[in-house]
């Protein structure tokens, strides 16, 4: 047992303890993430269903069983409300991030460098690592009354502008969030569609515009709707740019969760919201990835 | 041609357009940061630090920092340590349920911070863990352990499966695998996981501001400076969290890039 040939053709320790070393092995790497993600992620989201169904007595809470939060919650009109007002101002998000993305991320993926490109992929990646909340601190004091865009455009006539405190400050600061990444996506998504198919519309007598319209688009189909898609999520979630740049009026989704858990301290109504809130996404993700991957529909 | 040449110029004229809008905020904080004028308007008020010392003199900015690098530090080394585990378990095996297991530790980034800050609040309120820093650090590991399996698990789509196994028929344990190939092959994604994790959580407020209480970070401090009135003393914290990240992205972006330049090199 103890020549050299042995050793590396017969293992030293007996299959049966190979195998248990294996599965103590495999157990040490898998086991921990599974744990982490069940309990702090899996478990606070199950947490927060549970507590939809719980009672506030005299501010203290109680587990229960009661549908009280969800009726009181879906049958106001506040809620009703900032719903309507959240997915509107974040569809509406989606569809002019997509729009405004588009040219530069077509200019990036088309009409620059490689060098360039990859330089200016990674500034884009550089807001995702500044604060949010200085950011739109910094977007307030740009359209504040005596702001930067004012004192430029009062002289000429323009001005001045009221943007802070309005749905169209709400917006400028979505874009502020989401513009990096939809236009981060959209490049990639473009520079995927092959070069051959571009290069076969113009020699067949294919205009530009039409050729990014019935070859380019739909070709990046996929990246486009997901960039836009995660515009929505971001802009839908978001609770920084409603509150300072839209002024908490009409309150988002996202307000009303904060007032009810910060101020309120009615838990369980904030999490009947948050559970709308989730089950709304998953159903806007379902519908556009259906849109994406389905089939190409009667366009063609 | 000049057609051609007209149109490529309006498009770049147009991008640059688009990328003054993501930048302006940026610049405008580090330019107004040095400013002299207690109002951030134009034109300049001259160049001054007053700002960077009126903010490390305040002890609730200073015990925020702190706070954020504690946070960050913790949440670096768990995150990636199980962004490492994850990626490698879906490197290696095949089981039942694989996918599953790995939505659940890819989807937190999808969930809005809004709510996992309400969920980890109800939660954490429940077994003791709200306002300590631990549980901050719990909410920022669920939410950066994701990036982290994603860097090792790009590393690892380079390694050849059979070297592993030659190891193993080789005589050497799967540990003495483990720590004598995989990990130094996946050393950069490692560290460059760190650096960005670290980054993710040093930046992130909202899970913070539901879960932290009275042990607030930095950009919950930042948030609650917002509600207050103009303060060119945010321009700095905003500056200087800036530097901190883009650090910490800077490097990550090297260890990577050292990474694509050496396949490419091989290739």
């Amino acid at each position: 047992m103890t020549s050299p040939t042995d050793a590396v053709s017969a293992p030293s320790t007996p299959p049966g303890t190979r195998r248990a070393t294996g599965a103590r092995f495999a157990v040490f790497w898998g086991a921990p993430p599974l744990i982490w993600q069940l309990a702090f992620f899996l478990v606070p989201l199950g947490f927060l269903v549970a507590m939809t169904f719980w009672s506030v007595k005299n501010f203290r809470l109680a587990p229960d069983s009661t549908l009280a939060n969800w009726i009181f919650i879906l049958n106001a009109g506040f809620f009703r409300s900032a719903y309507v007002y959240t997915f509107w101002l974040s569809a509406l998000t989606a569809v002019l991030a997509s729009l405004i993305a588009f040219p530069a991320a077509y200019t990036l993926a088309y009409k620059v460098s490689p060098a360039t490109r990859r330089f200016m992929i990674f500034m884009l990646v550089v807001p995702f690592f500044t604060s949010y909340p200085v950011r739109i601190y910094s977007t307030q004091i740009f359209f504040s009354p005596q702001g930067i865009i004012n004192t430029v455009l009062t002289p000429l006539g323009l001005g001045p502008l009221q943007v802070l405190n309005t749905a169209t400050g709400t917006i400028v600061g979505y874009m502020v969030l989401v513009l990096p990444l939809v236009v981060l996506l959209q490049t990639f998504a473009l520079s995927n569609v092959p070069r051959i198919l571009i290069e076969a519309a113009h020699n067949l007598g294919c205009g530009r515009l039409r050729t990014i319209l019935t070859v380019i688009i739909p070709s990046a189909r996929i990246g486009l709707i997901v960039a836009g898609t995660f515009a929505f999520v971001l802009a839908f979630g978001d609770y920084v740019a409603p509150v300072y740049l839209g002024g908490s009026k009409p309150p988002t989704l996202s307000i009303l969760i904060a007032d009810q858990v910060k101020s309120g301290n009615n838990w369980p109504r904030a999490s009947v919201v948050a559970v709308t809130m989730i089950v709304t996404l998953m159903t806007v993700m379902l519908v556009m990835l259906g849109l994406a991957y389905g089939k190409r529909g009667a366009k063609r | 041609m000049s057609g051609a040449v007209l149109r490529r110029g309006m498009l770049v004229a147009y991008t640059i357009l688009v990328f003054g809008f993501i930048f302006a905020p940026i610049v405008s904080t580090i330019v107004f940061s040095f400013n002299a004028d207690r109002f951030p308007s134009l034109p300049w008020g001259g160049f001054s630090l007053q700002w960077y010392e009126a903010i490390f003199a305040d002890d609730t900015i200073k015990r925020g920092l702190m706070n954020s690098l504690t946070v960050a530090g913790a949440t670096a080394l768990i995150a990636t340590f199980l962004g490492f585990a994850a990626a490698y378990v879906d490197y290696r095996y095949r089981f039942i349920g694989k996918s599953a297991y790995l939505a659940l530790v890819a989807l937190p980034p999808t969930v809005p911070v809004v709510i996992l800050g309400v969920a980890m609040l109800t939660f954490e309120g429940r077994v003791g863990l709200s306002g300590t820093i631990t549980g901050i650090i719990v909410g920022h590991v669920v939410l950066s352990a994701p990036f982290a399996m994603a860097l090792v698990r790009m590393r690892l789509a380079d390694l050849d499966p059979d070297i592993e196994r030659a190891a193993w028929n080789l005589g050497a344990t799967p540990w003495a695998t483990m720590f004598g190939v995989i990990v130094p092959f996946c050393l950069p994604a490692i560290l460059a996981s760190l650096f960005l994790t670290a980054a993710v959580s040093f930046d992130e407020f909202m899970i913070a501001w539901f879960v932290s209480g009275l042990n607030e970070t930095l950009p919950v401090r930042v948030l609650a400076m917002l509600q207050g009135q103009v303060s060119p003393r945010i321009n700095a914290i905003g500056a200087v969290v800036f530097g901190v990240s883009i650090t910490l992205v800077v490097l990550a972006q090297m260890l990577i890039g050292r990474r694509l330049g050496r396949t490419a090199k091989e290739g």
